[in-house]
Parts: structure tokens; sequence; C-alpha cells
């Protein structure tokens, strides 16, 4: 069993998100990275099934500058085997078609077997990529995957719907799966894993040319019109003004 | 025609969200000069092609094939994508719901279109439409454009256009075929089905005290859960403090979760992205305490706090009792 893991680093949820001055894209100085976080699902995922099955290999792929080997770090340190850098200096890119190609043309030849990924990215949040590159390899695909059952060459995909609904959905391998966050717990690197990922492999890819299809213009804080009332002071005063509030403006209690 | 909006099955009614991208075709066919079709398919297609001739659209597109009564992303995907090379149009509109999202990459995939996704917005440059989707959940925005001259595949946020003014007609109906067999349909699916509810029924409370990860760690959950008591309120949360086991799923607010509108919401350390908000929006009022200033559910919030909840929400509670 050879499975994929497509991690991506994104800005954390705390990370400030300075523009540009062109407003073109962020300023990547200020910025804290982390692994996109439903890519650390899809990571533990891969990693539960070659223990499970006891054989097979998990290898880390990752897109973008060098910074980017701090999560294929995490992914070794967590199990994963040995890892892909496709190296891209732009991180601007916002065009999950040309994204996926160059994918697709980094891994064609690995012939994995399955190809785990976050079902989005927290940044761009596209939500595409996975199922794209699936597609171009000729796979199955399924998206949103909330617990995955493997057997005998089809690996076996509970969907989340909208509203709490799910659905079991069947597919052969090789396949390509969008992993939602929630369906596992992600394990934390012990010592011995980050020693160990020192001396794993990191495959570096420069990729070729590349067509872009689709591209942010411009980046930018939103305006809201709602009137929001802004309940400000120290903590107590905070407390007062809010049961005010509540009694008699809002009227629940 | 140019504007091709795909209509979503939702058990024999047009989805909210494909009325939705009515409107959103008919702003921009306004806007340009266009000309608009819907296409309906599967087994409803009858009923779906009835309902929307109802709108103010050119023609309806009525798609019936057997392999085509349930769906699957690979049925669709080459459905669609037959359909849009027939008929060339230059957009093609989709409500972003959890079903496009799972097959209209393939479609971008197979014809190499871009999918410009989940936009709020768009807005006409000269011949061109810039469309705006959310980033970094929701804390910007970012307007998008296509390098490519189409067909390009659009999908809309939920409420991005209201389906109150789509505007009414009638359209004519009229059949499409494409050649599909079983064996480009890889995967097999199983029935839709809901996980027990565990009793938990938000959508009748009156107020809900809403926990998301700005609460910290699971020991600081029971302080939320003090703050619904005294406050006579239930206990609910944000996505990511079920994946982490803190309260069980039945709590959860939002697209994947439970839709609410009590009198109060109060969120607590929820950053307000639109999975979560699609939940919660229609509350009556929105009381938000953040540490983030900028946090994007100020801007639906109708009271907001910047300040820690690890602070005040003891606090409240004790002055509540
Ligand atoms: C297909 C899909 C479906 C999804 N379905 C759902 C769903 O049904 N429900 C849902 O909720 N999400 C859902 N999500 C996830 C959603 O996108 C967000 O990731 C999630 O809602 C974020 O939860 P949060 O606001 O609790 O956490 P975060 O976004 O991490 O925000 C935490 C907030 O807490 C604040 N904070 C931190 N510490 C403190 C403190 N001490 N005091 C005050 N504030 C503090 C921070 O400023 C931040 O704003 C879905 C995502 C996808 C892609």
């Amino acid at each position: 069993m050879k499975i994929a893991v497509l991690v991506k680093q994104v800005p954390g949820s705390d990370s400030p998100l300075p523009i540009n001055s062109n407003q073109s894209w962020l300023d990547e100085n200020g910025i804290s990275y982390v692994m996109n976080e439903c890519d650390n699902y899809a990571l533990e995922e891969a990693l539960q099934i070659k223990e499970e099955n006891d054989d097979g290999e998990v290898v880390v792929i990752s897109l973008g500058p060098d910074r980017v080997q701090k999560v294929i770090r995490e992914g070794l340190a967590k199990g994963a085997d040995r890892a892909i850098h496709i190296q891209m200096n732009s991180d601007s890119i916002a065009d999950p078609l040309s994204l996926a190609t160059l994918f697709a043309d980094a891994i064609r030849d690995e012939k994995f077997d399955l190809i785990f990924s976050g079902l989005q990215s927290d940044d761009l949040g596209m939500g595409q990529t996975g199922i794209i590159i699936g597609e171009m390899l000729g796979m199955s695909t399924a998206s949103l995957a909330m617990a995955t059952e493997l057997s005998e060459g089809i690996i076996k995909v509970k969907r989340e719907l909208e509203a709490g609904f799910f659905q079991w959905v069947s597919m052969s391998l090789p396949a390509s799966i969008t992993i939602q966050s929630g369906l596992n717990i992600p394990r934390y690197p012990s010592l011995k894993g980050i020693m160990g990922a020192k001396k794993k492999e990191i495959n570096i890819v420069t990729p070729g040319g590349h067509d872009v299809k689709q591209s942010a213009k411009k980046v930018y804080v939103p305006q809201s019109d709602k009137q929001t009332v802004m309940i400000e002071g120290s903590v107590d005063q905070i407390v007062d003004k809010l049961v005010e509030a509540f009694r008699n403006e809002i009227k629940v209690i | 025609m140019d504007i091709l909006i795909v209509i979503e099955d939702n058990n024999g009614k047009v989805h909210r969200m494909g009325l939705e991208s009515i409107t959103a075709a008919q702003t921009m066919a306004k806007d340009r000069g266009f000309s608009i079709a819907a296409l309906v398919m599967g087994s409803n297609a009858d009923e779906l092609a009835t309902q929307v001739s109802n709108y103010d659209i050119g023609e309806v597109l009525k798609l019936e094939h057997d392999l085509l009564s349930s769906y699957s992303s690979d049925g669709y995907a080459e459905a669609v994508k037959q359909v849009v090379e027939k008929e060339s149009p230059k957009y093609v509109f989709f409500g972003h719901t959890y079903q496009v999202r799972d097959y209209v990459p393939k479609i971008s995939a197979k014809l190499m279109k871009p999918f410009l996704v989940d936009n709020v917005l768009m807005n006409s440059d000269g011949d061109d439409t810039v469309f705006t989707k959310q980033m970094f959940n929701a804390k910007l925005y970012s307007d998008m454009i296509a390098m490519d001259e189409g067909p390009l595949l659009i999908s809309f946020q939920s409420a991005a256009y209201s389906s109150d003014n789509a505007a009414s007609g009638s359209a004519s109906v009229r059949d499409v075929n494409i050649n599909l067999d079983s064996s480009m349909i890889k995967t097999q699916s199983e029935d839709p089905f809901q996980e027990e509810s565990g009793g938990v029924d938000l959508t009748s409370a009156e107020i809900i005290v809403s926990v998301g990860r700005g609460i910290g760690k699971e020991e600081n959950v029971p302080m939320a859960k003090d703050l619904a008591k005294a406050i006579g309120g239930e206990l609910a949360s944000s996505r990511p403090v079920v994946d982490a086991g803190w309260l069980s799923s039945t709590h959860q607010i939002g697209s994947s979760g439970q839709s609410v509108s009590p009198k109060m919401y109060l969120a607590l350390g929820i950053s307000g992205a639109i999975q979560h908000v699609v939940g919660m929006k229609g509350s009556k009022n929105i009381v938000a305490i953040n540490k983030d200033p900028e946090a994007p559910i100020f801007e639906i919030a109708d009271y907001g706090v910047v300040g820690d909840v690890l602070e005040i929400v003891p606090k409240l509670s004790e002055a509540l009792e």
C-alpha cells in the first residue's frame, strides 16, 4: 500500500495577515505558518492505515517555497517514510488547476494506491486540488471523508453530507480522497520521530512552467455594514453592560 | 445560452442554493445582456423542470438517464461535462453545496477550465466579471479573475444572492441527451443516513451559549456549561470543539451540524467562518466575545465584546446567578 499525503503550509489561525503594498497578496514577513488543519487529519489516517496493514509506505508531498520543508519535517517526524517537495517560489498561486497539474506531473510515476489530502486549505479555501489530481491520474475520487475502511483493493469512505447526514461510498483503488477534520485524533511527533525525521529523504522536484487559469487580483479586509454595539470597559464593566443588555434590550432574562 | 445553471435535487425539490444561483444568473444576464438556461437531471428531473420553468430564464434543459437516477461524482461530472461541451455556455453556475464540492472539480479537470468557487459577490469589469471569494477563513476577501475564455465554472456561497429576488417567468423545457455507460462510474453509494442525535435538539432553544476553539482546552468547557445554566440556555459549539472530542457532534452548529435561530446566540471564542455562520446567522440577537477585534464574527454580531472569554465568562455566570 503506497499512500501519498498532500500537506500544505498555511498561516496559522492566530497569525497576522499583512496585505502587501500593491494588494496583490500577503506580505510574508510576519506570518507564522502551520500545517493546514485537515491535512493533519489526512496524514494521521494514512499513518493508521500503514500501521494496521503492517506494510506500506507513506509519502508526504508539499508544494511551495523552502519554508514548507517545516511541515514536511513534521510529517516525517510523525511517521511518514519519505517526502517530495515540489519547489515553487511564489506562494500566491491561487489556481487549483495549475497546482494540481504540477502535483500530478510530479507523482504520476509513483503510482500511488491512495492519495489523501485535506478537503480544503485554510488560506485559499478552493477545495479542489485533491479531486483534480485524482481525476488527472485516472483515480476514483471522493470528498469530505469522515471515516475510511480498506479491504482487498476497495476503499469505503464515509462522506459527510449537509446538515448532519452521511453516506458510505465504495470504490476501487487507486483513489484520491479528501479528508474532513475530526475523523481521527492526530498524533504528536515523538522525540524519537523528530530525531529520525532528520535522516529521512526529501526528494526535491523543480517543475517547469504552467498555465494559470485563475488568479487573485486584489486582496483586502472585508467591510461590514452591520451596526455592532461594541461593549467596552474593564471586565466588571463589560459584565454589567452585558447583563443590562440581556435584561433590557435582548430581553432574555 | 450564455449562462448555464446546474440545478441540484434536494429530495425532489430544487435545492435552495439552486434558486440563489438563478438570482445570480439573472443579475449577470441583466448586466451583460446574457441568456440563461437551467439544467435539471436525475430521477426527479420532471418535477425539477416544472419548478425551474417558473423562473425568468430562457429554457430548461432536462436530462434523464438511468445512471443519473442517484448521485455519483463520476456520473454527474461526465453528464455536466457533456452538456457543457454541447451547449458551450460562457459560464456554468452552481450553488457551492457539498455535492458541488464533490464532483465539479472533476469537470474542471476534464475540461481544463477553471472553477471559481464559493463566491460571495460578482462585479462587471468591462467585458469581464470579477468574482469575490472569502479567504483565510473569511478574514480577507479576494477578487478573482479567470484567465481563460471559458466555459468558466462558478459557484456561489450560500445566501450570496437571495432566492427571494429571483424573477419569475415561464421557460420552455428541452430534452438533452448524453452518452454514459456504467464503466464510467467507479463509485458505489449507499443511502444517506443521520447519526443518533442523542436527544440534543438545539433548534427549539431560546438561548444558545456556543463555544469555539477560543475556549482553549477541554477543562474550560464546563465554564461555558455553567454560563448556559445560569442564563437558562443550551450549550452548543463550533466544529473544532467537536473534532477535539470536547463535546459530542450533536452540539455542532453549522453547515455540517444543526441550524438554529434562537432569540440570543452567545458566541464564545468563535471566529465566524462561513460554515459556522450559515448555521446561526438567523439568530435574532448575536452576541460575540472574541479577543481578536478583526474576527469575522463581529461582522454579523449585534453586540460585540473584544476580550478574553476565560476572564469574562465566569464573572458573567456569577453576575447572572
Ligand atoms: C465542508 C466544511 C464543513 C464545515 N462544517 C462546519 C460546521 O458545521 N460547524 C462549524 O462550526 N465549522 C464547520 N467547519 C469549519 C469552519 O470552517 C471553521 O474552521 C470553524 O467553524 C472554526 O471554529 P472556531 O471559530 O471555533 O475556531 P477558530 O476559527 O480557530 O477561532 C477561534 C477564535 O477564538 C478566538 N479566541 C482565542 N482565544 C480566545 C480567548 N481566550 N478569548 C476570546 N476569544 C478567543 C480567536 O480570536 C478566534 O477568533 C466546516 C468546514 C468545512 C470546510
